[in-house]
């Protein structure tokens, strides 16, 4: 039998190698907040086929055409082919000026998008998503405790689901610090929705865990825990990683084929799902088994005093 | 097993139906008890290029916004926007303070901004020794036909403010018959330069206002001869106000008295209609959106190919994992598809690119419940039971995990779908919408069809010669 459990340890150092990273990144560079939350504006174009620009030379023009400070202009060229940039909030009249003068300088380009939002929708929506983001945790983690609460101890149920959930936030959000870095990534409204997406995922794939885990109680009421957690483990481990694989598939065929401008939000996605199964299994069942034992009474003790296993 | 049949039967009559819904035409309207529905796919602006822009009202933010005045305002920028002959626009309130329009279709976002921004035309008219009751159409000299429509390019000279279209008559004008007296415009809204509600010494409403430097000429001039007559303050052809010229204005600012009974908000209003032209409510642009044509374009052709790739690959990896039981979930996966763009299509559920990603999503989804299922149908006939009886346990048995797990995902979505509803967010709320559709639809596909499949394959075949089929 495989022991998952027994090596429970080693899942959560790798969790952290995974976590530990992103975390440092999201505290060095923050996270790229979008004008979706801080309000600007956003064009993306696209150059005649063969054109060579520079983003300095563009950083130039828009600067020149809008009145802005450089500081305030980014260019960035992107993964499609595209052209992006972002300023502060600019209007319909400039926006044309802008596109003129990009036109006369570059040749026919094509205006793929053109977003601007203002400060008072960009706040509100910062406020809702804060909203969202409680609501969500709160919601799920009554909703757990109520639903195992015929089983000794549902609070801990609940609880090491909502860590397992924390633990997807963080890998999720500390790939978007560090894809934002590399990649020129932005965390818009629709990551908010992977986000709280995955957290729905996460939880649904925990639920599995813990239902069996439930039933195995009661049939195997007298053994130990740790190997009816580990039992139960093996038991879902082909359903989380079919369904995992469903998911995968569906994932990559609309990250590889799909809408472009939705590219961002199925990649976060995707790495969420993974992040929820991973965590489901390796996390949130072993919690459960470290607390039952309560194991952080040897956690700083010598390592004479650790049980003999 | 008549009850199986029977299943079969409404499981069967939905498929077609759901069919004839997916493939129908568009447009076609079907009457059912009384409801009538167009049955048609509707694109969100990501998905057919257009603009989208907010308005919110430009007051303090303390101050409340008249329900009443913001539908006037929305009905005035309908019309507007319908003189841009767009073929479906959408004009909302939003709120209690902003309006939202969006243009399927337009690609030029100036112009867009102008048409909604645009004033009305505001003319005072030499009404004579009587007044003009409030309401009236009438002519003026500035435009003998104030019916006939002008070209979209024809810009009048002498439009308050540039715009690119002629302002057309807003507010129900009346055909008038050329007999009809014409009115002399004596100077239009162009020359006003600022109004003001406020109130006089004897705290009677009155709104204040000052002229430019032609005004000032054109008006001294006229009220410096024409004393106790009436000077009319017409907006499109209708008149808004008609006070009394009680002496001659020549400094270039002036009063408006308001007549007995009016309060400081009316005063407040003919001062808004002075300054903005029609719109009772000033607004200002709070945020834009424009796609391109062809990235929408695109969008819709990509999305089509990820939905089809990933809808092929799902089925293969369950044909080939659970065989038999495989095949069955492909059906009702078929099924399901059918039916989820059906209630697309019904409700109507505008279709946006992030919402198009929750349903291919869901369909990687509605396999769970099946995958669940079959995972427990192999460790009930591994343990030996036969195999109709290890279906019913297999279904039961994992019912608990598939009801608790939806349920999480639905109240995923009900969050999502009221974030959804901030303006700069609502792309999440057709990917919440889809998601929660897919969900649901998915509890009823993945089980009870499933379910009714393998039953009816097991009246007909004999288990124990075909154990391989099921992948034990």
């Amino acid at each position: 039998m495989i022991d998952i459990i027994g090596k429970r340890y080693w899942y959560f150092a790798l969790s952290l190698l995974v976590i530990i990273p992103g975390l440092i990144a999201l505290a060095l560079y923050g996270l790229p907040l979008a004008i979706d939350y801080t309000g600007g504006s956003l064009m993306e174009i696209r150059l005649p086929p063969g054109a060579t620009v520079s983003t300095e030379e563009v950083t130039g023009v828009v600067g020149q055409i809008t009145g802005f400070n450089v500081a305030d202009i980014r260019v960035q060229p992107s993964l499609q082919g595209t052209l992006i940039i972002r300023t502060r909030e600019m209007d319909a009249a400039t926006k044309t000026r802008l596109e003129e003068a990009l036109r006369s300088r570059y040749g026919e380009i094509t205006l793929e998008r053109f977003e601007s939002v203002g400060p008072t929708v960009g706040a509100e929506v910062t406020r809702g998503a804060l909203v969202a983001v409680a609501m969500a945790s709160l919601a799920i983690m009554l909703y757990l405790t109520f639903a195992f609460r015929h089983v000794p101890h549902a609070f801990r149920y609940g609880v090491a689901a909502v860590l397992a959930l924390l633990h997807d936030v963080a890998v999720v959000v500390g790939t978007a610090s560090i894809f934002g870095k590399v990649f020129g990534w932005e965390v818009d409204a629709l990551f908010l929705t992977a986000v709280l997406t995955v957290i729905g995922f996460s939880v649904h794939d925990s639920i599995v865990v813990f239902d069996r885990i439930r039933e195995n109680l009661i049939r195997y009421r007298g053994e130990p825990y740790e190997r009816i957690v580990n039992h139960s483990i093996l038991q879902t481990l082909d359903r989380s990683i079919n369904t995992q694989l469903t998911l995968i598939f569906t994932l990559v065929a609309l990250l590889l084929f799909g809408g472009t401008t939705i590219r961002q939000f199925v990649a976060t996605l995707l790495i969420g799902m993974i992040s929820g199964t991973y965590s489901s299994i390796f996390n949130a069942a072993p919690i459960l088994v470290v607390w039952e034992k309560r194991e952080w009474r040897t956690w700083f003790r010598r390592p004479a005093e650790q049980p003999v296993h | 097993m008549r009850n199986r049949n029977l299943w079969l039967a409404i499981i069967g009559l939905l498929a077609v139906f759901a069919l004839w819904v997916d493939f129908s035409e568009t447009q076609i309207a079907i009457d059912f008890l009384g409801i009538r529905r167009e049955i048609r796919t509707v694109l969100g602006l990501d998905l057919q290029g257009g603009i989208q822009i907010l308005l919110e009202a430009d007051v303090p933010p303390n101050q409340p916004v008249d329900r009443g005045n913001l539908e006037d305002t929305r009905r005035i920028i309908e019309n507007r926007v319908n003189a841009l002959g767009v073929s479906e626009p959408v004009v909302q309130i939003a709120g209690t303070r902003r309006i939202v329009v969006e243009l399927p279709g337009v690609t030029n976002l100036e112009q867009a901004v102008n048409t909604i921004k645009q004033t009305g035309l505001l003319e005072f008219v030499d009404a004579g020794a009587a007044p003009i009751p409030e309401g009236t159409t009438i002519r003026t000299t500035l435009d003998v036909s104030p019916t006939e429509t002008v070209p979209l390019t024809g810009t009048p000279t002498l439009t308050p403010t540039p715009a690119l279209t002629e302002t057309a008559p807003i507010t129900g004008t009346t055909p008038v018959s050329p007999t009809e007296r014409v009115y002399r415009t004596v100077m239009t809204g162009r020359n006003l330069r600022s109004a003001r509600p406020q109130l006089d010494q004897f705290r009677q409403p009155e709104v204040a206002f000052t002229l430019d430097a032609e005004g000032t000429r054109l008006f001294a001039e006229y009220t410096s001869r024409n004393v106790g007559r009436y000077l009319c303050i017409v907006l499109d052809k209708k008149v808004i106000s008609c006070p009394v010229i009680q002496e001659p204005i020549t400094q270039g600012q002036g009063v408006i008295r308001m007549g007995s009974g009016s309060t400081l908000a009316d005063a407040e209003a003919l001062a808004v209609t002075l300054r903005y032209g029609a719109l009772p409510v000033p607004l200002k642009i709070v945020d834009t959106r424009n796609i391109g044509p062809t990235l929408g374009r695109e969008s819709i052709h990509r999305s089509l190919i990820a939905g089809m790739v990933g809808f092929a690959t799902v089925a293969l990896f369950m044909i080939l994992y659970y065989r038999v039981p495989g095949i069955l979930a492909v059906l009702a996966l078929s099924l399901y598809t059918a039916l989820v763009f059906a209630i697309f299509k019904l409700l109507p559920v505008t279709l946006t690119l992030p919402g198009i990603a929750g349903f291919v999503l869901s369909i990687g989804m509605a396999v769970d419940a099946n995958i669940l299922i079959f995972e427990r149908l192999k460790e009930e006939l591994r343990a030996g039971r036969n195999l109709a009886l290890a279906i019913d346990y297999g279904f039961e048995r994992a019912w608990p995990s598939i009801r608790d797990s939806n349920i999480s995902t639905l109240i995923t979505c009900a969050i999502l779908y009221v974030f959804g509803l901030n303006f700069g967010a609502s792309m999440v709320r057709g990917f919440a919408l889809t998601l929660a559709i897919g969900v649901a639809a998915s509890l009823f596909t993945g089980i009870w069809v499933t379910r009714a499949f393998l039953h009816v394959l097991l009246d007909r075949i004999s288990v124990q010669a075909h154990e391989r089929w099921f992948g034990i």
